[in-house]
């Protein structure tokens, strides 16, 4: 190491700017939950008007599966590849540059566009709730995405300190509303066997099921995203599997609680529709209390959601522009903060153009299918990662069981998500695809030639099997 | 008090905003472009956590 560089207030150790390693476990599951739980509070209700109230239970149960397929495969890889960029450093090292250069984009499109939809949600719930004519979402909207980002642009340990503390805000609200309406019988608040009957527990068939799924991806979308911050953890090996793993437990938990709360206070047709399913359910309780619990947990849980939102997109884009896929110039760390600063401004006016003009159909809908579109990716990779280094040549801080099952739900479970959202948004799909093939020519015949190939491969492996 | 809290939100967003303009317009005419983009992915890994088996 050299000596330390020091410029005005800042002493810069050796000769390198790097994010800070202060991140634990617990931060980890802040991050994944914090992203996730938004959709417990809006989004997983939208399957129930697809194929109703037990459709959206089933969907629950089948993409909580997808899911966990997902956070097993993902803390296998991801404790072995512990750099920013989560799965796109994982598809550089074991797939190839061209699926690395596309998962990166998958990320950045999927945390961004979830990004936009959150601050939506935040800026109609308090327009909902103030019932004043005039009044807009547009100055609610602009402070969750600028403050937040102000909070990621002066470092990750805050950063990620107030998602915990609000993450678990809104996930107490929950379970207190859960206990508060004597879920162990049925008739006194809850009306269940009223509500989901054998006549309308299906109305659409099992047609209708494959439809929920392309909402029954809210119950956990994002989970994956603790990956990003693999290279800002203290001992990425044992706290990115921990963290996931507690995470997905966590979720599945709140998932369910959700469902069985909502589905026996209110009609499959109203629970299909309504934006906020939680905050109602409060409503319906008849408490004051409840409802407003539930209405600040609502915000709570679209700020947490933004925030590692934010802090997901800045990473990919971040580790983009480190390995040149994108110029060097989104590679720069704060010298004070240890924060991709430049990634987190560049896509900060992109995430409020997007805020002001997209509406939250659209927003989610893109959000989804860049998740899909790398969950189908997470399959494929595994299954390369276990033939080119095969338990016993490489260490893992985590080995995921029964492989390859796990990898084959995942990719199946993918397909049946995939016809779901053709169904409901095949003009979407078709046009997303047309635009990642596009964007991939572009990269292959362009802008690859400004790529330091020797520079990208940097794990200490060994050669994999068959080279 | 709502168009009041719309107000405030506003003008948050514009000192922010502004404030980290002013940080990206020092931080970047205070240090090299060599130091700003000097990480390297897996360095730190490479260091603490060798691979054994």
């Amino acid at each position: 190491m050299t000596a330390a560089v020091e410029t005005g207030q800042t002493v810069i150790h050796g000769d390198r700017v790097s994010l800070l390693r202060v991140l634990g476990p617990a931060h980890v599951w802040a991050l994944g939950v914090g992203i996730v739980l938004v959709g417990e509070f809006t989004g997983w209700n939208f399957s129930a008007d697809k194929g109703g109230a037990l459709a959206a239970l089933i969907v629950c149960w089948i993409v909580g599966l997808l899911y966990t397929s997902v956070a097993m495969i993902d803390s296998e890889v991801t404790s072995t590849v512990a750099a920013a960029g989560g799965q796109y450093a994982q598809a550089k090292h074991i797939v190839g540059p061209l699926m690395a250069f596309n998962v990166a984009l998958f990320l950045v499109f999927a945390y961004t566009m979830l990004e936009v939809s959150d601050a939506i949600l935040l800026g109609d719930t308090i327009v909902a709730k103030a019932g004043v004519e005039g009044l807009t979402h547009n100055s609610f909207i602009a402070a969750t995405i600028v403050v937040l980002a102000w909070l990621n642009y002066r470092g990750v340990l805050m950063t990620l300190n107030v998602n915990f503390v609000i993450t678990a805000i809104a996930y107490v609200s929950i379970v207190i509303l859960f206990f508060s309406v004597s879920p162990w019988t049925q008739g006194a608040v809850l009306k269940l066997n009223e509500l989901v009957t054998p006549g309308n527990a299906l109305p659409y068939g099992w047609i209708g099921v494959i439809a929920a799924f392309q909402f029954g991806i809210w119950y956990y979308l994002g989970i994956e995203g603790t990956t990003q911050a693999a290279e800002e953890v203290r001992s990425p090996a044992r706290s990115l599997p921990y963290g996931t793993m507690a995470g997905m437990i966590t979720l599945l938990i709140a998932a369910a609680m959700t469902w069985y709360v909502c589905a026996s206070l209110m009609p499959w047709e109203y629970l299909g529709i309504t934006y906020y399913p939680l905050w109602d359910a409060g409503k319906l309780t008849g408490s004051p209390l409840l409802e407003n619990l539930l209405f600040i947990a609502t915000l709570l849980a679209a700020l947490a959601s933004a925030n590692g939102c934010i802090n997901d997109a800045a990473r990919a884009w971040f580790s983009l522009g480190r390995d040149r896929y994108l110029p060097s110039w989104f590679s720069a760390v704060h010298p004070k903060y240890r924060t991709p600063y430049r990634s987190i401004l560049f896509l900060l006016p992109i995430a409020l153009a997007f805020a002001f003009i997209a509406d939250l159909n659209q927003a989610i809908t893109f959000s989804i299918l860049s998740g899909v579109l790398q969950y189908t990716f997470m399959s494929i990779n595994i299954m390369m990662f276990r033939k080119k280094w095969p338990l016993g040549t490489i260490r893992r801080g985590y080995t995921h069981p029964f492989h390859p099952l796990p990898a084959i739900v995942l990719f199946c479970l993918c397909m049946v998500t995939f016809f779901a959202i053709f169904l409901g948004f095949g003009s979407q799909l078709i046009a997303m695809t047309v635009f990642y093939f596009l964007i991939s020519l572009w990269f292959h015949f362009y802008r690859y030639k400004f790529v330091r190939r020797g520079d990208q491969f940097s794990m200490p492996w060994p050669k994999p099997q068959g080279y | 008090m709502w168009m009041g809290l719309s107000y405030v939100c506003w003008g948050i967003s514009v000192v922010l905003a502004a404030w980290m303009l002013y940080d990206w317009f020092k931080v970047d005419t205070t240090y090299s472009e060599a130091v700003l983009t000097s990480s390297r992915e897996g360095e730190l890994e490479a260091v603490s956590e060798k691979h054994r088996i």
